[in-house]
């Protein structure tokens, strides 16, 4: 692929500064994202996963702030963009949804209020086409009824339906890029595989791309195209979705593999990464895993560069286990 | 909607009650007012006579419900004094107490807002720094204090606004405004600014408080991610959430603002019902007190009913509970 991508960030870093030290909760996170793409973010609570979402949008309130690196959004760095040019793209080219749904909407306005000011923000558009566009959008993420539901306040939609109006809201403006942290962990299964299975589409068909934020690595392995793998602010392993659960490199990886059910013969003890995600204030020199990982040595306790231990992978590891892979 | 207006009227007519009584037997507790009605050199016949025709020599319950009855007809008896229905006397004086207290409130919500919201905002400025300490001198600084100084100043050495009375007045539907005329609005200015101080200080910190609150949580920032104006979000996402406290607390201290402008009428000669009651204190003129008392539980219970209509078109989560409840 010759293009520029929708989303290439180098080198991203943002800190915490907070009266116990400063954390580095995103430290030197590359990824790039191209049109139509879907990519999965996986990784522990407290990896960084919400919070490089935020700094992509230029979210990061203090005390973070992003240090380092850049957010080259089709070409344009956003941490040079001004707040004008900032309030233009957000909402409009690049959409985030947020993993709380219960929190994400005001509760004293109207759920039309909340869609018609998005698409207002951004278009000149009357109020009875915004309103349209709105109850289209409501109707495409599967709430029923939507023209009466678009008069409801938030209180009165339960926590998956209020994420689906989330996600209605991200849809609004046809964005290239969207965010979406943990959209369907509030969701049932059924209504999780429809809103996936309509992700997926309107991505293949508009040429939107995606970072799926998820824990849940089931939900990325059937809709990612590629996948990034986070622990302690860093990308750890990154490659073709299949290609890397199916062959991961990364002791971390496989650990989580390691935790997925269906990796599992019947009978055995689900398998569980041994340990804590570390504090971000008591790092290990070196990698950041080496404490809970197996297969760590003297050699671990150095800063650990990229390499390429099987084509198209990036891994930050220095025992990548190429050949134990199933 | 409707039986929730209902049971709140329910609600009131029971406490309006309650307080007749605590405030009828109060105010008998507080004096005896024959020795002030009556002439020092009467002889005891007179005297007798006298606490008759008063219905003074009855049995206290008795007289209380004699008051019910009249009550329930509006007629809550004749001051003593003015030998006219007490009630009429109080009523009277009602406009010019609610217009200084709503001017006042007015004041109060026109600047307390916005330094506020601004001091909520900016919480780490010089601005919001001096805004949040000028509010603890409003709040600790005596009003008859403030009131005099205001006249000291603006008054007395300024001479730029008047300091005495309500100044002309206009009529409507057979009341008289002062806010209708400049001459009026000049004379309204220091007192309701006096009043207002309190409530002014109270609402920067509410909006303030409000504010840090609200700037904070995630639908403000989702409203950020959605590429929205600062204004809107400031003054639709934000405001109307701050609102709902800022809303009901004020319709709550609206009745003591009220109760409060005893002093400012005082000091400004305010001609409401503050300078009445002082007045019929002073000469235990009980029917007028009662009558005063009575309209003032009337107002605040009232004024509560208000609220929380109003509590409830602010904030739709409630109007949901209170329909199914
Ligand atoms: N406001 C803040 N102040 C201090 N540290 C913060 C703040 N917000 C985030 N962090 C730090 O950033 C790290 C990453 O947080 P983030 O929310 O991105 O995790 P996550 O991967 O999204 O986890 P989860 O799966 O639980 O949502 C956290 O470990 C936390 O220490
Ligand atoms: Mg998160």
């Amino acid at each position: 692929m010759t293009d520029t991508p929708i989303l290439d960030v180098q080198g991203l870093e943002t800190h915490f500064f907070t009266k116990d030290g400063v954390a580095k909760a995103i430290d030197g996170v590359n990824f790039t994202v191209r049109k139509g793409e879907i990519m999965g973010l996986v990784g522990e609570s407290g990896s960084g996963k919400s919070v490089t979402g935020f700094s992509i949008l230029g979210l990061v309130d203090p005390p973070g702030k992003v240090v380092g690196g850049k957010v080259l959004f089709k070409g344009e760095d956003l941490l040079q963009a001004d707040d004008k040019r900032m309030q233009e793209l957000r909402g409009a080219r690049i959409s985030m949804i947020f993993q709380d749904p219960m929190m994400t909407l005001n509760p004293v306005l109207r759920v039309d209020t909340q869609m018609i000011e998005t698409i207002q923000a951004h278009e000149k558009v009357d109020k009875q086409t915004a309103w349209q566009r709105s109850r289209d959008a409501l109707a495409q993420v599967g709430i029923p009824s939507p023209e009466e539901r678009m008069r409801a306040y938030p209180h009165q939609f339960s926590g998956g339906m209020r994420q689906r109006v989330a996600i209605a809201i991200a849809l609004l403006n046809k964005p290239d890029l969207i965010i979406a942290d943990e959209p369907t962990t509030a969701l049932d299964v059924t209504i999780q595989g429809q809103i996936l299975y309509e992700t997926q589409k309107l991505c293949r068909e508009t040429g939107t791309a995606m970072i799926w934020v998820t824990h849940d690595l089931a939900v990325v392995a059937g809709l990612a195209d590629s996948i990034s793998v986070m622990y302690a602010g860093r990308v750890v392993e990154q490659g073709n979705i299949n290609d890397v659960l199916d062959n991961p490199v990364h002791p971390y990886t496989l650990g989580l593999l390691g935790s997925v059910p269906g990796h599992n013969t019947r009978g055995q003890r689900l398998y569980q990464v041994p340990g804590m995600a570390p504090s971000l204030f008591k790092l290990p020199k070196g990698c950041a895993f080496q404490p809970r990982c197996g297969y760590a040595t003297e050699a671990c306790q150095q800063d650990q560069t990229v390499t390429e231990p099987v084509p198209g992978r990036a891994v930050r590891c220095c025992h990548p286990q190429v050949e134990v892979s199933s | 909607m409707s039986v929730f207006i209902i049971r709140r009227l329910m609600q009131a007519i029971l406490v309006v009650w309650i307080m007749s009584l605590l405030v009828y037997v109060g105010v008998h507790i507080v004096g005896d007012p024959v020795d002030m009605l009556i002439n020092p050199e009467a002889d005891q016949a007179e005297i007798a006579r006298v606490i008759r025709d008063l219905g003074l020599d009855r049995p206290l319950h008795e007289q209380y419900w004699y008051f019910l009855k009249n009550a329930l007809q509006g007629d809550l008896g004749n001051s003593f004094i003015f030998n006219e229905p007490a009630l009429k006397l109080v009523v009277q004086r009602i406009p010019a107490t609610f217009e200084l207290a709503l001017a006042a409130l007015g004041l109060a919500v026109v600047i307390g807002i916005p330094l506020g919201v601004y001091a909520g905002l900016k919480p780490d400025s010089k601005i919001s720094q001096t805004i949040m300490a000028s509010s603890i001198l409003g709040f600790s600084l005596p009003t008859f204090w403030v009131g005099l100084m205001l006249i000291m100043f603006f008054s007395v050495m300024m001479g730029w606004l008047p300091s005495f009375g309500r100044g002309d007045t206009e009529t409507i539907f057979g009341v008289e405004f002062s806010f209708l005329t400049w001459d009026g609005l000049t004379h309204l200015f220091l007192p309701a600014l006096n009043l207002s101080l309190f409530k002014l200080s109270l609402v920067i910190r509410l909006a303030r408080a409000g504010t840090r609150e609200v700037v904070h949580q995630e639908y403000i920032k989702f409203a950020r991610a959605k590429g929205l104006s600062q204004n809107r979000i400031i003054f639709v996402h934000l405001m109307k959430n701050i609102m709902i406290p800022v809303v009901t607390v004020l319709g709550l201290e609206f009745g003591g603002l009220i109760a409060f402008s005893v002093v400012t009428e005082t000091v400004f000669s305010w001609p409401g019902m503050g300078k009445l009651i002082i007045d019929a204190l002073h000469n235990l003129d009980r029917p007028l007190v009662v009558a005063y008392l009575m309209v003032i539980v009337v107002l605040f219970v009232f004024i509560n009913l208000v609220v929380d209509v109003l509590y409830s078109i602010l904030d739709p989560r409630v109007r949901l509970r209170d329909l199914k409840g």
